[in-house]
C-alpha cells in the first residue's frame, strides 16, 4: 500500500489552502490585479485573449499560473504514482457546462478562489457571490440526490492524459518565443494588454513558481472550492471546507499586513455592485461547477492528473471565455455586459435540461 | 453479508454517494467497493470512518482500489 498522503488530512487541506491564501496575496503585491492574486476563471479568460480568442483589450495576457497548475499537478500525479489517463463522461456536456460556468463567473467577475480573496481584500459584493455560489451548487445537490450523473469514464492511452499538460507545454513556449515587449500590444503571435487587469502581473518566473507549487499541493490535498460546499450541503461533511476556511482567513490576515485591506461596497477594483446579478451569475457558475464535478481549479488539477473529462471543461471554460467578451456577456466596473443577463438565464435553463435529463439510477 | 459497489470511472461525489446509500442500506455487514483513482479511494475511506465502518482492506489492483468496508 501507498504512504498515507499527509496532504488529504484534515490538516493537511487547512495547510494548503492557508497557503494558497498567502501565495495568493503576496503575488498580487508582486504585481497580480488587485483581489486577483489568483483567479482560475479571470486567467484563463486572459490567456484566450493572449491567444486572440477575444479582443477584448484590458484582458489579454498567457497567464504562467495556469500552467503552473496544469504541470504542477501533473509532476505530483506522476511522483505519487496517481496519473491515470481516463476520459469518456459525456465530454459535449462538460464541454457545454465549461462555457457556462465561466460566463456566469465573469457576469460575477471572478471564480470561487476570486470571490474568497475578493471577500478577504474587504469586498463586500463578494458575499452576493459567494452567497449565489452556494446557491447554485445547493440545487446542483438537488440532482445529484435525484440520480444525476455524466456517467462513466474510461481508462485510455496515456497520450490522451498527456494532452492538457502537453498544451500547456505549448503555452509556456508560446510566452519564451514571444516575450513581452514594452509598449506593445502585440509580440509574435501573442496579444498583450497596455492597459486594465491584463497588464498587471506578478514576474513570469514568480507566477510560474507559485503556479507549480500550488498546482503540486493542490493535487495531493484534493483542494476543491465547490467540493466544500457540495460536501457540507450533501453529507454534513467538512473536510474539504477547512481549506476553503483556511484560504478566507490566511488571505485575510496576509491582506491586513500587507495593507491591502479596504473593505466596503463601492469603488472596489475589478467588481460591480449589481447584487442580484453577482448573485445570478455565481448561482449559474456554481450549478456548473457541481454538475461537472470540480471548481475550475479543481478542473485544472484533475486535468493534469490525465483526466480528459476534466481537460475538455478547461477547454469549454477558455471558449466560454471568448464568448463572453465577444458577444458582449462579461460585465467590467462599470456594471454587466448588454447582454449578460440574457446570458445567465440561458445558462440556467441549459444547466437545468442537463440535470433533468442526465440521470441514471446506479446503486 | 456482503455487498459490492462498482464506482469505478465515476467521479465525484458518486463513488461517496454509492457507498453511502450502501451503508444506509445494510446497516451492518461488509461492503466491497471498487474506484478508480486514489481521491476515490481516500473520500470512500473516510466516509466508511465517520459512518463507525471500519476500512479492513485497501487492495491496489493496477488500475484503481478495493476497498473492504466492515461493521
Amino acid at each position: 500500500m501507498k504512504l498515507k498522503n499527509v496532504f488529504a488530512s484534515r490538516w493537511g487541506i487547512i495547510a494548503v489552502g492557508a497557503l494558497i491564501g498567502v501565495l495568493a496575496t503576496l503575488l498580487q503585491k508582486f504585481g497580480n490585479p488587485p483581489n486577483m492574486g489568483i483567479c482560475v476563471a479571470c486567467f484563463e479568460r486572459d490567456i484566450a485573449g493572449a491567444l486572440g480568442l477575444h479582443r477584448a483589450e484590458v484582458v489579454q495576457y498567457l497567464r504562467p499560473e495556469i500552467i503552473g497548475f496544469v504541470l504542477g499537478s501533473f509532476l505530483s500525479a506522476l511522483l505519487f504514482r496517481e496519473f491515470r489517463p481516463r476520459a469518456g463522461s459525456a465530454p459535449i456536456a462538460r464541454f457545454v457546462l465549461g462555457v457556462f460556468a465561466m460566463i456566469g463567473a465573469l457576469v460575477f467577475l471572478g471564480c470561487p478562489w476570486r470571490a474568497i480573496l475578493r471577500l478577504a481584500g474587504g469586498d463586500w459584493n463578494a458575499i452576493l457571490g459567494l452567497a449565489g455560489l452556494a446557491a447554485g451548487i445547493w440545487i446542483g445537490t438537488l440532482f445529484l440526490k435525484g440520480g444525476y450523473n455524466l456517467g462513466r469514464s474510461q481508462s485510455t492511452y496515456p497520450s490522451v492524459g498527456l494532452m492538457m499538460p502537453i498544451i500547456m507545454l505549448g503555452f509556456l513556449a508560446f510566452i519564451f518565443l514571444n516575450p513581452h515587449i514594452p509598449g506593445e500590444p502585440k509580440s509574435g503571435i501573442l496579444f498583450y494588454s497596455l492597459k486594465g487587469p491584463g497588464s498587471m502581473s506578478a514576474p513570469l518566473w514568480i507566477s510560474l513558481a507559485a503556479g507549480l507549487v500550488i498546482g503540486i499541493l493542490a493535487q495531493q490535498s484534493r483542494f476543491c472550492t465547490m467540493g466544500a460546499i457540495r460536501d457540507l450541503i450533501l453529507f454534513r461533511q467538512t473536510h474539504l471546507f477547512g481549506g476553503i476556511a483556511a484560504l478566507l482567513v490566511f488571505a485575510f490576515l496576509s491582506n491586513f499586513f500587507l495593507g491591502q485591506f479596504h473593505p466596503g461596497f463601492q469603488n472596489q477594483p475589478i467588481a460591480h455592485n449589481l447584487h442580484v446579478w453577482n448573485f445570478a451569475g455565481m448561482t449559474l457558475a456554481g450549478l456548473a461547477f457541481a454538475l461537472a464535478g470540480g471548481c475550475p481549479g479543481r478542473q485544472l488539477f484533475l486535468s493534469g492528473e490525465g483526466d480528459g473529462d476534466a481537460a475538455v471543461f478547461v477547454v469549454g471554460m477558455i471558449v466560454g471565455a471568448a464568448i463572453s467578451h465577444n458577444f458582449g456577456l462579461a460585465s467590467s466596473p462599470a456594471g454587466i455586459g448588454p447582454h449578460g443577463a440574457a446570458a445567465v438565464i440561458v445558462g440556467l435553463i441549459v444547466c437545468l435540461f442537463i440535470g433533468f435529463t442526465m440521470r441514471h439510477k446506479s446503486a | 453479508m456482503s455487498a459490492v459497489v462498482d464506482a469505478r470511472g465515476l467521479s465525484c461525489p458518486q463513488p461517496v454517494m454509492m457507498t453511502l446509500n450502501r451503508i444506509e442500506a445494510l446497516g451492518k455487514g461488509v461492503i466491497e467497493v471498487l474506484v478508480d483513482t486514489d481521491t476515490s479511494m481516500e473520500n470512500v475511506a473516510r466516509l466508511a470512518k465517520n459512518k463507525g465502518w471500519s476500512v479492513k482492506e485497501i487492495q491496489d489492483e493496477g488500475t484503481g482500489y478495493k476497498l473492504v468496508l466492515e461493521k
